[in-house]
């Protein structure tokens, strides 16, 4: 029943290092994050990694498997070539701390610049009303789990260090368009455009939507299809329809 | 002094309690400090499926807090403090209103209110939800609406963290005191390894729950108990210890999963248990306290799906021990499954995309984890140490510690609330209501304050020496001691027990706090999990003697204790809490009678069903 299964895990502090290969025994059933929790307690009680709930909750225990981001307890031993080694790298668009942990505070530092939700004025506690199929569109891009695999995978960011200032990266981007499509968000009469500072603030205009976030996403948000493009259309409308754009300059606010 | 920083509230912990309770301080003009042992919106909070209990009365309009309270002390088995108890059933629907305020979607009824699920214990449909990831939702919001006050303050002052700053990858390891009461804490930080002290006048503990102390877990890498051993150390009492929630339905199978929650929504949603040879046998457990609230046949139970007026509710929707124990005994006598459970099916019950909307992640996590399909076939299932009733004694209104003027403690961490049992779903409302609380109280506490308590130098060595301790000289490993306690407990302190058992436990656990001093870790204190580890085990060390040293003293069974030797409810032990403190090194556990009830929340129950639990004489006293 038990495997033997070498595992390559890339180890140093602060970018400067390199790959480690352990030996180590794997049980059926097992996930990557089992023989790196085995390899802790037998060989390197040291090896830094982040993880919290071990049942692809929490979105802590992010990392590259083989070059490709993923959740380590999600990422099962019989998915991945068995004669070959399993290769451990730290998430490589964000600062290296130690081993497996990267500062993922550009994350952070993005949420923050995200205005929240805007309560409808005039409706207290209690008295929101909305329909399931219109809650549905911002439920599904509720299902993040803020693994920042997408905000890793995303060559707008992964190869473009100087493009972290101006790009929110998918998780925000999606972020943006789930309170613009939260049916009793008044952003608008706050005074603030989603949509417009989506494009202005934001860069949706780096995304060219390629689609290598929803190929990461663990939760299988289509993050693409369903938050940028749609997002995207909306500025479009907002930015090129020439009556919006009339109406905006003789100070009538545009219907949505 | 060295460098500290000050703020008037620190809040530790930053799942749901935490997060609440910051933001309330917050919202009363304090500068608050929360502190998180892991990244910001991955505390255990995150995990919890099912929903947030709260009688609103959406889906039922039979539905109010008096029916919500009744059921809490039922699934408590009239052990909880009645005060806190009826403060969560009346708070509990303006929380969850309050969410949808700062963001929050939850599922819709078909007018368009929030929608309410069935659960165990709950006699109406009462929990809010989102599919069954209520969790995250409400973790999320918290986080969101934290951001928002963030935002608010980056107007103001032009930093985000002028009022209200969240240290991430901290963790706490001593409560700080001027004499009795509290002066702040001190910590590491894990990525540099350094330390931190921070000086506040009030302290709330939010660290959740213990259940790391056990092998077979749906809880995470946080729940050490620290919240537990911090609140002891600084001269606290813990309340009722014993009692720990095995829920019924974890994974188990393959081993790499065991213990992973599987939602108790499966049942509520129409899910059933059955054993091996395909009876569904929990017509066979219903105890007699709850005899006559279940239904007694299949086709009753149903019909209770459809028409909840007309009949009496499935015996697969008990209270959580009812079911755990149930299914334990059908796994002894022989009757479990290949891999030691029994089978909850939902796929015979419920169309395959019907399943597939709300129960979205226990589709995904069989699936990824499991190779089974729910929508196809049943899963297999088995108790998981799942949460601790016992916790932190506190005043009902405040959250605040008797004991220790400044120390509040909110959620899993407190005790009181849930009794011997927690319903479902009144975990995620209890961190909203008493989260709220500490934070008011511990705010009102500061303001009243005529002068700030003041740091100690000796404590601070002493903390920063205790913490340095595992890079010394010494020959233990700490995974390996973390394993020896996971195994004591999970088999001497488990799901049924013995004193015999439990003895030997003491021994084992006397044992392994010797050993935890010779504990050594390797490399340096950059982001290095084996020492994180050794300082937990403390932590975890103390709790678990706690826990065994209150439950060898109950000799009775009730709701999350059950012992072999004592098989029965005893009404004489209803009246009893039992309280730990710590005493330079030793625990000991006394006997506290617990308080009478107040006469108009007794009157809500019947005399029937109240003598039950209650001895005559209690009752003769109400009259």
């Amino acid at each position: 029943m038990s495997d033997e299964r070498e595992l390559r895990v890339w180890r140093g502090e602060g970018g400067e290092g390199g790959f480690v290969s352990y030996r180590l025994a794997a049980d059926e059933g097992e996930v990557v994050l089992d023989l790196v929790h085995r390899l802790q307690a037998t060989q390197a009680p040291d090896l830094a990694v982040r993880w919290n709930c071990k049942a692809g909750k929490c979105g802590s225990c992010s990392a590259e498997v083989n070059g490709r981001p993923r959740l380590l307890c999600m990422t099962r031993l019989s998915a991945l070539p068995p004669d070959q080694p399993v290769v451990l790298t730290p998430l490589r668009a964000f600062p290296h701390v130690r081993d497996l942990v990267t500062d993922v505070g550009f994350n952070y530092a993005k949420a923050r610049e995200v205005p929240a939700f805007v309560p409808p004025a005039g409706l207290a506690p209690g008295e929101y009303r909305m329909r399931q199929e219109d809650v549905a569109r911002s439920q599904e891009f509720r299902k993040c789990i803020e693994c920042f695999l997408c905000q890793d995978t995303c060559h707008a960011v992964r190869d473009h260090e100087e493009n972290k200032g101006a790009f929110a990266g998918p998780r925000f981007l999606m972020r943006v368009a789930e309170l613009d499509m939260h049916p009793l968000d008044a952003a608008a009469a706050d005074g603030l455009d989603r949509r417009a500072s989506a494009q202005e603030v934001h860069g949706l205009g780096y995304c060219n939507i390629t689609k290598c976030c929803t190929e990461v996403c663990p939760e299988h948000i289509r993050i693409t299809d369903n938050a940028l493009i749609p997002l995207k259309e909306r500025v479009a409308d907002r930015k090129y329809d020439p009556l919006v754009w009339l109406g905006s300059k003789i100070g009538r606010r545009p219907r949505d | 002094m060295d460098d500290y920083e000050s703020y008037d509230v620190v809040v530790v912990g930053a799942g749901g309690a935490g997060l609440r309770a910051a933001i309330e301080a917050r919202e009363q003009g304090m500068r608050v400090a929360v502190i998180c042992k892991s990244l910001f919106g991955k505390a255990h909070t995150v995990m919890a499926e099912g929903g947030i209990a709260a009688s609103m009365g959406n889906v039922n309009s039979g539905d109010n807090w008096q029916v919500h309270f009744r059921d809490t002390m039922r699934g408590g088995k009239f052990l909880n403090h009645w005060r806190m108890a009826e403060l969560h059933a009346k708070e509990a629907p303006e929380r969850v209103w309050e969410l949808e305020t700062w963001g929050a979607l939850f599922d819709r009824t078909k007018d368009g209110r929030i929608s309410q699920r069935n659960f165990g214990g709950h006699e109406y449909p009462r929990l809010a939800h989102v599919g069954d990831r209520t969790g995250l939702e409400l973790i999320r919001t918290l986080q969101q609406k934290i951001v928002a006050l963030q935002q608010a303050d980056h107007r103001e002052s032009g930093d985000y963290e002028s009022g209200l700053k969240v240290f991430q990858e901290y963790t706490v390891t001593r409560i700080l005191k001027d004499g009795d009461q509290v002066a702040g804490v001190f910590g590491y930080r894990r990525e540099s390894g350094q330390f931190f002290t921070i000086a506040a006048p009030a302290v709330v503990l939010a660290t959740g729950g213990i259940g790391k102390s056990f092998k077979v877990t749906s809880n995470s890498w946080e729940y050490t108990g620290d919240g537990h051993a911090l609140a002891l150390l600084a001269g606290a009492r813990l309340l009722n210890m014993e009692f720990i929630q095995f829920h019924p339905t974890g994974m188990v199978w393959p081993p790499s999963v065991k213990g992973i929650l599987v939602t108790e929504s499966v049942r509520g949603d129409g899910g059933v248990l059955r054993n091996s040879e395909g009876k569904r046998f929990m017509f066979e457990y219903v105890p007699e306290v709850f005899r006559g609230q279940y239904a007694e046949t299949e086709a009753e139970a149903d019909g209770w799906y459809a028409d909840p007026g007309k009949h009496r509710r499935p015996p697969e929707l008990l209270p959580r021990d009812e079911v755990a124990r149930a299914i334990n005994s059908e796994v002894k006598a022989g009757r479990g499954t290949p891999h030691g459970g029994v089978f909850l099916d939902v796929s015979s019950r419920l169309p395959a995309e019907e399943i597939i909307r709300r129960l979205p992640s226990m589709h995904h996590q069989f699936k990824e984890l499991a190779d089974v399909d729910i929508t196809r076939e049943p899963m297999e299932v088995g108790p998981t140490c799942h949460y601790v009733m016992g916790g932190v004694e506190v005043d009902p209104d405040t959250a605040a510690s008797p004991a220790v003027p400044g120390l509040y403690a909110a959620g899993e961490v407190a005790g009181g609330m849930h009794g011997s049992n927690r319903l479902g779903g009144n975990s995620l409302s209890d961190l909203l209501v008493f989260g709220r609380r500490a934070g008011l109280h511990a705010a009102r506490y500061v303001s009243e304050l005529t002068q700030r308590p003041t740091l100690d130098r000796t404590q601070l060595d002493a903390a920063a020496a205790e913490a340095l301790a595992p890079f010394g000289e010494g020959v233990e490993h700490p995974y390996a001691l973390h394993q020896e306690l996971q195994q004591t407990m999970n088999d001497l302190v488990g799901i049924i027990r013995r004193a015999g058992e439990m003895k030997q436990a003491l021994d084992r656990l006397a044992g392994l706090r010797r050993r935890a001093d010779q504990v050594a870790v390797e490399g340096h204190r950059q982001f290095n999990p084996g020492w994180h580890l050794a300082l937990d085990l403390r932590n975890m060390l103390l709790v678990s003697e706690c826990v065994a040293r209150a439950a060898l003293l109950r000799r009775e069974s009730r709701g999350g204790h059950t012992r072999e030797d004592w098989p029965g409810m005893d009404r004489d032990w209803r009246r009893v809490n039992l309280l730990c403190s710590l005493d330079e090194e030793r625990l000991t556990v006394e006997r506290q009678a617990n308080p009478p009830f107040r006469a108009d929340l007794l009157a809500l129950f019947d005399r029937a069903e109240l003598a039950k639990y209650f001895t005559p004489e209690e009752l003769a006293d109400e009259r």
